[in-house]
C-alpha cells in the first residue's frame, strides 16, 4: 500500500513540475473548443444544440494526446524496469499510474469544462450535466488509453499507433457520455439509462485496462 | 493428430500442401452450387432484384465476426500456449477479416442506395461494422508497425482479446444509439422468419465463403511460415557476411 502510495505521488509530481506537461492537456482542450466555433460558424443556438458533442469530443482528444506519457518517460530513464522488478503486482502498479494520471490530466479537463460550457452557449444546468458524465466517462478514456499506451511502449512505437488503437474502443464512452448530456438538457430518454450505463462501462475498463496493460508490458519488455 | 504436433512448422506445410488442393475444390465446387441456386430464388416483392445482394453481404458479415473470434482463439494460443502457429494463424487472419468486412460494408452500401436513398446511413448495424473495420485496420497497423513478428505477435493479441471482450460493448451501445436496420430474422426464437427459397441459397453460400475463408487462411499461413524461414536464414546469412 505504501509502494502504491509512494508511486501515485511521484507521478503527480513529476507531472506537475517543469516537464511533465500536465496542463498541457487542458491547453489542448481549450484549443479544441474554441477553435470547433470558427468551423461551425458565431451561431449560438446552433453551438448550444451541439455543445456536449464538443466538450465530449475535446476532452477525448486531450486525453488520448497526454496519454503518450504515461509509460515512455518511464521506459526511458529506466524506472519501469524497476517497477516491473519489484515486488508490487504490475497490474497495480499499472492502475496506480493509470490513477495519478487522470489526476493530473483527466480531472482538470472536468473541472474547466465550465469556462467552456460559457463559451458555447451552454446553461447551468447542461453545463452540470456535461461535468458530471465526464467525471465519470474521462477515468474510462484514461483506463482504455492505458493499453493502448502499454502496447505502444511495448513496442517502443509511439505518434499516430495510440490513438488508431484506442479511439475504436472508446466509442462507447462517447455514445453514453453524450446521451447522458444530451438527455438531461432536452430528453426524452431520462438521464439515468446512459448515465448508469457509462458508470458500468466505466467501471468495467477500470478492471480490463491494468490487466491488460500489465500482460502488455510484460511480454514486451521481457 | 494433436493440435500440439502442428508446432512443428514442417508437419503443418506437409498436410496443407495435402489438403489445400481438395478445399479449393471444394470451394469451387460449394460456390457453383450456390450460385445457381442464388440464380433460381425468387426476386422479393418489394425490393426486386437486389435482395440478391443479401447472398454476399449477410455470408461476408457472418465471417467477419467470424473471423475476429478465430484470431481471439489464437490470441490465447499465443499468450497462454506460447504456440508457434497460433502467432501466424492471427496474423493472415486479420487481413482477410478485414476483407470480408468490406465486403460486407461495399455490398451493403450498394444495396442501400435503392433501399434507402443513400450509399450510407449512420445506421446501427453499419456503423457498428465500420467500427469493427477500423479496429482490423488498427490492428495491421500494428501487425506492420514492428518488425520481430513474435513482439508483434503477443501485442496483437493482447489487442485482439481486448477488442473481443469490447466488440459485443460496442455493437450493444450503437444498438442503442440509433436503429434504423431491420432486426435479425435468420437466427431467432422461433426459427428463421426467411422462406426457405431464400434460406437455403444463403446457407450454401455461407458454406462457400467458409471453404473460401478456410482455404485462403491455410493459403496464407503456409506462406507466412516460409516467409518467417527466409527472414531467419536472411538474418542468418548478414550475421555470417564478412565485416558484419
Amino acid at each position: 500500500m505504501t509502494a502504491l502510495r509512494a508511486l501515485l505521488l511521484r507521478d503527480m509530481r513529476i507531472a506537475v513540475r517543469i516537464g511533465g506537461g500536465a496542463m498541457m492537456a487542458v491547453l489542448f482542450f481549450l484549443v479544441v473548443v474554441v477553435v470547433t466555433p470558427f468551423a461551425l460558424g458565431p451561431d449560438m443556438a446552433l453551438l448550444q444544440r451541439v455543445g456536449p458533442a464538443i466538450l465530449w469530443i475535446g476532452a477525448l482528444l486531450a486525453s488520448l494526446l497526454a496519454l503518450d506519457r504515461l509509460f515512455a518517460a518511464d521506459y526511458e530513464d529506466g524506472s519501469l524496469d524497476l517497477i516491473l522488478m519489484g515486488r508490487l503486482p504490475l497490474e497495480f502498479a499499472a492502475a496506480t499510474k493509470a490513477l495519478a494520471h487522470w489526476l493530473t490530466t483527466g480531472l482538470p479537463l472536468v473541472l474547466v469544462t465550465p469556462v467552456l460550457g460559457l463559451f458555447l452557449n451552454l446553461e447551468p444546468a447542461a453545463t452540470g450535466a456535461v461535468m458530471l458524465t465526464l467525471l465519470v466517462g474521462t477515468p474510462a478514456l484514461t483506463f482504455i488509453g492505458l493499453i493502448g499506451s502499454s502496447l505502444a511502449t511495448a513496442l517502443r512505437r509511439g505518434g499516430l499507433l495510440l490513438p488508431v488503437l484506442v479511439v475504436p474502443l472508446t466509442v462507447p464512452v462517447l455514445i453514453f457520455g453524450v446521451a447522458a448530456s444530451n438527455a438531461a438538457i432536452v430528453g426524452p430518454v431520462p438521464f439515468g439509462t446512459p448515465f448508469t450505463l457509462l458508470c458500468a462501462f466505466t467501471l468495467m475498463s477500470l478492471v480490463v485496462g491494468p490487466f491488460a496493460a500489465a500482460a502488455a508490458l510484460r511480454h514486451g519488455l521481457e | 493428430m494433436a493440435l500440439i504436433d502442428f508446432a512443428n512448422p514442417t508437419r503443418f506445410l506437409n498436410l496443407v500442401d495435402r489438403v489445400l488442393p481438395w478445399l479449393a475444390g471444394a470451394t469451387a465446387i460449394v460456390f457453383a452450387l450456390a450460385l445457381v441456386q442464388v440464380y433460381g430464388a425468387p426476386d422479393d416483392y418489394q425490393q426486386g432484384a437486389t435482395v440478391k445482394i443479401m447472398f454476399l453481404h449477410v455470408p461476408a458479415a457472418w465471417l467477419a465476426m467470424f473471423c475476429w473470434a478465430l484470431m481471439s482463439v489464437a490470441a490465447i494460443g499465443t499468450l497462454v500456449f506460447r504456440h508457434p502457429l497460433a502467432d501466424v494463424a492471427a496474423k493472415t487472419a486479420a487481413p482477410l477479416g478485414a476483407a470480408f468486412t468490406f465486403i460486407c460494408l461495399a455490398t451493403g452500401s450498394l444495396w442501400g442506395r435503392p433501399m434507402w436513398g443513400a450509399y450510407w446511413v449512420w445506421d446501427a448495424r453499419l456503423t457498428s461494422v465500420l467500427v469493427l473495420f477500423i479496429m482490423y485496420l488498427g490492428l495491421l497497423a500494428l501487425w506492420r508497425s514492428v518488425d520481430d513478428p513474435s513482439r508483434a505477435g503477443r501485442a496483437a493479441a493482447i489487442l485482439t482479446l481486448v477488442g473481443a471482450i469490447n466488440l459485443p460493448i460496442i455493437k450493444f451501445s450503437v444498438d442503442w444509439w440509433n436503429t434504423l436496420h431491420q432486426g435479425s430474422s435468420v437466427v431467432r426464437l422461433g426459427g428463421p422468419a426467411i422462406h426457405p427459397s431464400i434460406l437455403v441459397p444463403l446457407l450454401t453460400m455461407a458454406v462457400a465463403f467458409t471453404l473460401l475463408f478456410v482455404t485462403l487462411h491455410l493459403a496464407a499461413m503456409r506462406n507466412e511460415v516460409l516467409r518467417r524461414r527466409v527472414r531467419s536464414l536472411r538474418l542468418l546469412q548478414a550475421q555470417a557476411a564478412p565485416g558484419a
